[in-house]
């Protein structure tokens, strides 16, 4: 059956249900998928229930954003360097940052899966419910010297993820300074390939908003931020001054 | 000159279950109108202004301007797109020429298979194609909003593998999409009709 149309039939029951079938459907999906390929790296799970970041997610992207496109790439990555000792023992951010050393028979797709796990994994990280406290302490005093306020900072920020054609992500750099800066992405590559770290970054592929948001990506982008958890960032800024920060 | 959005040639509904409405008129009416409004300002003061759409592909990837190749190509791979697609569409009655090019590449399976291929690999945004190449058939896959045009072929088929093209009616699941599209929605007829 087509999801189109599991999907009019889950319209049509309510959205109570849309929960509890859409999951139900997961589930057996990935039951009924190859299993997952051995390997160094594993999906995190994540910190939070996939409503818990509703309204301006839906539990259902989540679902699918985690569960089959993160898993995917976690995957993807395990079977491309299943048989190279030489770089499957890398740390992910180590891998990335050595791309050029990668065989090249498998160095796209280490580059886009790898690109694509690391992304992700800090992705869940940075997001939370809504209504969390702001940006505190040093993390606010950077935001506030690098682009005189946090407002400024979301508006560069949701102008540079607009603006990405295609696929793609759009990030805040940290260095070791604790200096911020912005940049674009194509696809799943990372600011990591040059060995730089990331504070936060959003996702804008189609599959990150298209269900709740579909053409309105600057929508997207503007609600994000309802569900950006601060006091994560904090965390991240905090262990990139002092060297600790790996992805 | 400026680009227009063209009619779909078809009802919204009409694909359905293989693509629904909903998909169609997001597709249609919000994407491919973006697509023609960025193209026919980005066009201005660019010295193309005027020309065919097919000059003007090749012209802005040489030229490297990436607004006009993603959003002039978009133009193009779109109004060839909702052409290429009818109800009760796919199968595998090839008309004349293009059957013959098919036997020469090594038959309707392995061009099939290619072509799914090449759309699942596509990795990102972009489009899967067919395309002559010096008289043959060939199966190649580009990002965003290129087309063969831009690298020398002629397009005769293409898929949108953009997610916006299956992601309400297929989630995550692109190789499924690119089956039901190229076995139930393929419009044979108009890709004779790109050989020329």
């Amino acid at each position: 059956m087509l999801a189109l149309d599991r999907r009019m039939f889950v319209r049509s029951v309510g959205a109570v249900a849309v929960l509890g079938l859409a999951a139900g459907r997961l589930s057996g999906d990935v039951a009924a998928q190859a299993a997952p390929v051995k390997g160094p790296f594993t999906l995190p799970p994540l910190p939070y229930d996939p409503a818990a970041l509703e309204p301006h997610i839906d539990a259902t992207t989540m679902g699918l954003h985690h569960g089959k496109h993160h898993a995917a790439y976690v995957n993807n990555l395990n079977a491309a360097i299943a048989d190279k000792p030489e770089i499957s023992s890398l740390p992910l951010e180590v891998l990335l940052a050595k791309l050029k050393d990668v065989p090249e028979s498998v160095r796209t797709t280490v580059r886009n899966n790898a690109g694509g796990h690391a992304n992700h994994s800090m992705f869940w990280q940075i997001m939370g419910k809504p209504g969390g406290p702001g940006p505190e302490g040093d993390l606010k005093a950077a935001l506030d010297r690098d682009f005189s306020s946090l407002a400024t900072l979301q508006e560069q920020f949701n102008t540079m993820g607009g603006k990405v054609f295609g696929s793609g992500w759009v990030f805040v750099t940290v260095d070791k300074g604790g200096n911020l800066a912005l940049e674009a992405r194509p696809n799943q590559d990372t600011p990591l390939m040059d060995g730089k770290r990331v504070l936060i970054g959003n996702d804008v592929w189609e599959h990150a908003y298209y269900l709740k948001y579909q053409n309105k990506r600057a929508d997207y982008l503007k609600a994000w931020w309802s569900v950006v958890n601060w006091t994560a960032v904090g965390d991240r800024y905090a262990a990139a001054t002092s060297g600790k920060l790996a992805i | 000159m400026t680009f227009k959005l063209p009619e779909l040639p078809y009802a919204y509904d009409a694909l359905q279950p293989y693509m629904s409405a909903e998909t169609l008129q997001f597709h249609h009416d919000k994407h491919h109108q973006a697509y023609v409004d960025n193209g026919n300002k980005l066009i201005v003061g660019s010295g193309l202004e005027g020309k065919s759409i097919e000059d003007i592909c090749v012209a802005a990837f040489a030229g490297k301007n990436a607004g006009l190749v993603n959003n002039i190509g978009q133009h193009y791979n779109h109004t060839h797109f909702w052409n290429w697609m009818k109800p009760n569409g796919g199968g595998k009655t090839l008309p004349g020429r293009l059957e013959r090019l098919t036997d020469e590449y090594g038959g309707f399976d392995k061009m099939r298979a290619d072509f799914l291929n090449a759309g699942a690999t596509q990795f990102g945004s972009g489009w899967a194609w067919l395309a002559i190449r010096d008289g043959k058939l060939e199966v190649t896959k580009t990002p965003n909003g290129e087309n063969p045009l831009m690298h020398g072929s002629q397009p005769i088929l293409g898929v949108d593998v953009w997610e916006h093209s299956y992601y309400i009616d297929y989630r995550n699941a692109r190789p499924k999409y690119l089956e039901a599209w190229f076995d139930h929605l393929v419009n044979w007829e108009y890709v004779d009709q790109m050989m020329g």
